[in-house]
């Protein structure tokens, strides 16, 4: 009886795998099938990050210290390491003038990785996390000889402290040449009768609802109504800068509610996924996804930190003051793209970015410009509104445009 | 014929030892360190490409490289040493208690509440501001951590339920509960807390960590004298090692169980109380960060003697700041000094094994078949 039940099992097994093989040669055949004759793939980026250049000698003694929130796992993180590992490189500065801290959580720690690093002997010490900022400011009042450099911070212009200093880049810029992009794609949908001029509606998966994620949509979406003067938008928040699972569902959501185009400003692969499985195109943020999502990438913006932490470092060892608030725009090289999936984006999308880019430069095109978008119906109004246009990032380093433009829907509020 | 083969003959046998002296038992331990290194050596040599001595050169300076860094130790192992505290009665007593993370993160939740809504509420007071605040946050810390600590210890008492899975279940109902507090309180970016030194403990001289850390210190005492030779720490450990004598000899089990867990609480209150009041000055669901956990295993190493906790606290402690100094002077994958710190881990473990059990080889198993 065992016997036969051993067989029996046996043969089952068998079975199984001859129907596993069998089923797997049916999916090669029909992927064949499907295989488009041609992929043109990336091009080159129209807004690369540009060499850093040494143009200044680094001073006996220099040491420069790095804190991280976690390591090069999270796409945040990785965007800033490599920022350091770049201007490393180019400076040749020796494994005696820099210390990298990883994984310094948002509380008591920060604080004393940064008297650690002090105690190492660094002139200068950067830490990259918002929650970051009030044990550096705890470290910048205990230690005044010693430089402290913040990113995505807003209180340096309000402490007054000498030594403590904020930055941010005017990623604003990147989002509306990638919008630009999201804009055209449209355009071929609605010229291709896929869609009408109405029917062009976006999707936005946002992190939490304020100013920087806020300025953020905003000038995609300033971006995309540039080329594309019907497109409207959604936004649906997470109440989460990681959260794959959150991300994916929002995504799905959107798509569920006909958004014919979705980008996202939250770090996980969970709305870029979701867009690849539902075959929607996707803007990307922070780096390209175009490995993942090779047939709805269509291009992706994130902020270059090299000109800044070459800045600084300048700055130390030129014995000059660092900006208390410090924004670095296209000029600096701190905003820039990837390349654009050809396979995805409207033709001529290239062409487009590379004239914004140059009229951005120029000082010609201005992103929030107020006759360009209404805010309930009026012309905003603002004390940061000078010229025609909100200045922002101009004062303080971080974003502060958070005003509810008419086009744009919040589906749903979540703050942090 | 039949019948004798079903008696089940194994290859070898675990036989408990008789105490081995203290001296031949302190070099069979440093003989299981000296062995962990070198394995540890051949790893790093092997992964990382680096010499061996170098990164234990960097592992020790981590920890006494500097005056900063030797007080970084001893807040970090005091902190150990006292959530450590807060799990030993109940281990003594087999209570499995794994909800050291919660007790104490709840009770640093009642002290920061205090800060956070006292606070400048008695600014009035002036100078004499510490003298209401800082007992009010205790107590409150103390009241949160005992409250965690005891409704496990009730239903264990009354209905014989799971102490661990519910201390377990508790230590995420704190978790969150401190998630909702911040998304309801603080409105900036990514919800952290701004810290309120100014409502925290005081210091002593220019040493911000040292009232705490000799609080740990006579806690560490007093823990020690209850469990070892008070008679509430006997009946601890005769319910621990048997629930029907504890019964026979007249043990109110139940009592011992709540008193007990309500003692851990309280000591779980103070642990919550020096790490919000006199070093964070705020609170995430981090704060804690794990410590809940790793203290299983220091009070397990220490075999529940608050005394030798302070050298199991050190060497987790000394392993962690080494593998952090590692990570930072090779620029290596911080994953690597995690992989040393189980190896090490492993082989103290090991040891520890075989100073208690010895094997015992069948030496008439082949005649026999």
């Amino acid at each position: 009886m065992k016997k036969f039940a051993k067989v029996l099992a046996l043969c089952l097994a068998l079975v199984m795998v001859i129907g596993c093989f069998a089923a797997c040669g049916k999916d090669k055949d029909t992927g064949k099938k499907d295989e488009k004759p041609e992929i043109l793939g990336m091009s080159d980026s129209p807004l690369d990050a540009p060499e850093v250049k040494k143009d200044f000698e680094i001073k006996e003694g220099f040491k420069i210290g790095f804190i991280c929130l976690h390591d090069e796992n999270s796409t945040y993180d990785k965007n800033f390491l490599d920022g350091a590992n770049a201007v490393i490189e180019a400076l040749g500065l020796t494994k005696d003038q820099y210390i990298i801290k990883k994984n310094i959580p948002e509380g008591n720690e920060c604080y004393e990785a940064a008297k650690d690093l002090v105690d190492q002997g660094c002139t200068i010490i950067f830490a990259n996390s918002f929650g970051h900022e009030d044990f550096m400011i705890k470290a910048a009042k205990e230690f005044t000889d010693v430089e402290f450099c913040h990113a995505t911070g807003c209180k340096a212009a309000t402490e007054n402290l000498p030594n403590y200093h904020n930055a941010f880049a005017s990623i604003y810029e990147g989002r509306y040449l990638a919008g630009i992009a999201a804009g055209m794609k449209l355009n071929e949908m609605i010229e291709a009768g896929d869609i009408t001029a109405e029917e062009a509606k976006m999707g936005y998966v946002g992190a939490f609802t304020y100013a920087e994620v806020i300025s953020g949509y905003t000038s995609f979406y300033l971006g995309a109504k540039s080329v594309c003067p019907s497109v409207t938008m959604d936004v649906q928040f997470t109440g989460s800068w990681y959260d794959p699972t959150l991300e994916k569902n929002a995504a799905e959501a959107l798509i569920a509610k006909d958004c014919v185009l979705i980008s996202q400003h939250a770090d996980s692969m969970g709305a870029p996924g979701a867009c690849e499985a539902a075959g929607i195109p996707n803007v990307s943020y922070n780096g390209s996804t175009y490995e993942a999502c090779p047939s709805t990438f269509i291009v992706s913006s994130r902020i270059n930190w090299a000109p800044y932490f070459n800045y600084i470092i300048k700055c130390v060892n030129t014995d000059e003051a660092i900006a208390t608030d410090w924004c670095g725009g296209i000029a600096e090289g701190s905003v820039v793209l990837t390349g654009i999936n050809q396979d995805v984006a409207a033709e001529g999308t290239v062409d487009a970015i590379a004239k914004a880019v140059a009229e951005l430069k120029a000082g010609t095109l201005k992103v929030f410009n107020t006759a360009n978008f209404t805010v309930d119906g009026k012309v905003l109004e603002d004390d940061l509104v000078v010229d025609g246009y909100y200045n922002e990032s101009g004062i303080v380093s971080a974003p502060s445009f958070s005003f509810n433009v008419d086009g744009i829907t919040r589906l749903n509020e979540n703050f942090g | 014929m039949a019948r004798e083969k079903k008696v089940h003959n194994p290859l070898f046998h675990v036989v408990k030892r008789e105490p081995l002296p203290f001296l031949p038992a302190l070099g069979i331990r440093a003989a299981a360190v000296v062995a962990a290194l070198i394995v540890s050596a051949l790893v790093i040599t092997v992964l990382s490409q680096q010499n061996p001595l170098e990164v234990y050169k960097s592992m020790f300076e981590g920890s006494f490289g500097s005056s900063v860094r030797i007080w970084n130790l001893a807040l970090n192992l005091a902190m150990l040493l006292c959530v450590s505290l807060v799990v030993t009665p109940a281990f003594k007593m087999k209570f499995w208690n794994i909800g050291a993370e919660g007790q104490v993160l709840i009770s640093g939740l009642a002290t920061v509440a205090c800060m956070f809504f006292l606070g400048d509420q008695f600014a009035f007071l002036g100078d004499k501001k510490p003298y209401v605040l800082i007992p009010i946050m205790l107590g409150a810390s103390i009241l949160a951590g005992i409250l965690w600590a005891v409704l496990p210890a009730i239903a264990k008492a009354l209905w014989n339920t799971n102490e661990t899975l519910f201390t377990l279940m508790m230590n995420y109902i704190a978790i969150q509960l401190v998630a909702y507090f911040l998304k309801k309180y603080v409105k900036s970016g990514s919800g952290v807390l701004e810290p309120m030194p100014q409502h925290g403990l005081p210091v002593i001289g220019d040493m911000d960590y040292l009232l705490s850390i000799l609080i740990v210190l006579a806690l560490t005492v007093i823990v020690y004298v209850y469990l070892k030779h008070s008679k509430q720490g006997y009946e601890i450990s005769v319910v621990g090692e048997s629930v029907n004598t504890a019964k026979y000899i007249g043990i109110n089990v139940k009592k011992v169980i709540i008193r007990t867990l309500a003692i851990s609480g309280a000591i779980a209150g103070v642990a919550g109380f020096l790490l919000v009041g006199g070093i964070n000055h705020t609170i995430s669901t981090t704060t804690v960060g794990g410590r809940g956990f790793t203290a299983i295993m220091v009070s397990w190493l220490a075999k529940f003697n608050p005394l030798t906790m302070i050298i199991t606290s050190f060497l987790i402690v000394f392993m962690e700041r080494g593998a952090e100094q590692i990570s930072s002077d090779f620029n290596v994958d911080p994953s690597i000094s995690d992989i040393l710190t189980g190896i090490i881990l492993f082989f103290i473990i090991g040891c520890e094994f075989f100073l208690q059990y010895k094997i015992v080889f069948n030496k008439n198993r082949k005649e026999e078949v």
